[in-house]
């Protein structure tokens, strides 16, 4: 599954993308729905908690915590931004 | 005069119609930066009735690498009045209506009440809050802009029943969350494209022209050159504020005080004792400071004795208002029983009430 990111969450990561396994060979938990890979990003990018408000788009939708996602979806993480 | 716009209103699709419209709308701009300065120059170019202006800065020498309106020679100046001067000699027609004040939570709903649409071009998330908050209240739409870097957000907020700023941010991020322009940087052009796709959208909702940005955020990424649109759905919550926050200060428990560069001239030639603190470096501090100012420079491990033993009030000040407003929170944390201010606009707004 592959990550689009924005703002800072893009600073915090490092990269424009992001790719998540979508098969665990690790015995990793592989996220399920919005709340769980907010939960598995966190993770492993501890700077990414720090967001309060955080949107996440499931294809081009802004997307609940409980909203399920698979392989197939476009996923975005777009934090608020400030600037003017 | 009649043909001015004919360039526009011979578009089939817009015409004396739209034409009509704009001249009968007042649009109110908050903040006369990277974002609001596209966004006053076309509306008043476009033939927008009345705008009003919102802005307490200052010129400062590193706006001009995105704020394009303003020249070397502004630096130092007022924005509005710079902004004022120049749209006059663009359209001699505009109303122009100038706040020399930032929106706050006393002012806001008395300003905006009478404006039919709002542009939100700040740079800070207090003042995004409570516009969002204001515009729900008073039943007004508003155009959101915002960049980040190599990036920018557009979005039409709270224009029918569309969605507002908090169903896509519910709650305003602490201070250390997410960094502004001055701390993250913007890429000179960014402001430019997003503060005129803000007019255009202006323009759109005022002519009811095209598909509205409502419901949709809007993102540009600058280095992949790529436009996104989200769908963002109403959530009810949100359009049934009533009244405004008690505070919309981006953290709660770091509350400052703050004073006015001009209630602060007239602190000094009162009776009233105060110590006033100058943050700046020392070579900054050795170019130019105030007479009796003393100088602690920001990365000082703390502020001598001699200082604080006199007991009174201690006003802070820097070149611009941001660092000064950061040691306040600094040294109120290190010493609670003293009072802190911060000089809002710092030492370029008191060189301009000198002048």
């Amino acid at each position: 599954m592959t990550i689009l990111l924005f703002g800072i969450t893009k600073d915090i990561v490092g990269s424009p993308t992001l790719s998540v396994p979508t098969s665990s060979v690790t015995g990793r938990k592989i996220p399920k729905t919005v709340k769980e890979l907010k939960q598995f990003l966190g993770e492993t990018y501890p700077e990414l908690n720090k967001l309060s408000s955080l949107a996440i788009a499931v294809n081009n939708s802004y997307a609940e915590d409980d909203q399920l996602i698979n392989a197939y979806d476009e996923i975005a993480l777009i934090p608020p931004v400030s600037g003017g | 005069m009649a043909n001015r716009y004919i360039r526009q209103t011979s578009l089939p699709d817009f015409g004396e119609k739209s034409q009509k419209k704009l001249a009968n709308t007042k649009v109110l701009v908050v903040g006369l930066g990277g974002l609001g300065l596209p966004v006053v120059q076309y509306l008043n170019a476009m033939g927008v009735g009345t705008l009003g202006l919102i802005d307490h800065d200052i010129v400062d020498i590193h706006n001009l690498q995105r704020q394009v309106l303003y020249s070397e020679l502004d630096v130092g100046h007022s924005k509005l009045d710079t902004v004022l001067e120049k749209l006059a000699l663009q359209n001699s027609n505009t109303v122009l209506e100038p706040y020399d004040t930032f929106l706050t939570k006393e002012n806001v709903l008395k300003i905006i009440g009478d404006y039919d649409l709002v542009v939100d071009a700040t740079d800070n998330f207090s003042t995004r809050y409570l516009i969002n908050d204001a515009c729900v209240i008073l039943e007004k739409p508003f155009i959101y802009g915002a960049l980040h870097g190599f990036e920018g957000h557009v979005s039409v907020f709270n224009y029918q029943n569309g969605p507002t700023y908090r169903c896509l941010y519910p709650e305003m991020p602490s201070k250390f969350e997410v960094p502004n322009c001055d701390e993250n940087g913007v890429l000179g052009v960014v402001p430019g494209i997003i503060g005129t796709l803000q007019a255009l959208e202006a323009v759109k909702v005022i002519t009811r022209l095209g598909e509205i940005l409502s419901g949709k955020l809007l993102i540009f990424d600058g280095l992949a050159q790529n436009y996104l649109k989200i769908d963002i759905k109403a959530r009810p919550e949100n359009k049934n504020i009533k009244t405004l926050q008690d505070s919309y200060d981006a953290s709660f428990c770091e509350q400052i005080l703050s004073i006015t560069a001009s209630d602060f001239q007239k602190l000094r030639t009162s009776n009233e004792s105060f110590l006033l603190v100058d943050v700046r470096t020392e070579a900054e501090f050795l170019q130019n400071h105030l007479e009796e100012a003393h100088n602690v420079p920001m990365n000082s491990s703390e502020i001598p004795n001699e200082i604080l033993s006199k007991n009174q009030p201690l006003y802070m000040i820097c070149q611009s208002g941001i660092r000064s407003k950061k040691a306040v929170l600094n040294w109120q944390k290190k010493y609670p029983n003293h009072t802190f201010y911060t000089i809002l606009g710092g030492m370029n707004r008191l060189m301009t009430l000198a002048s």
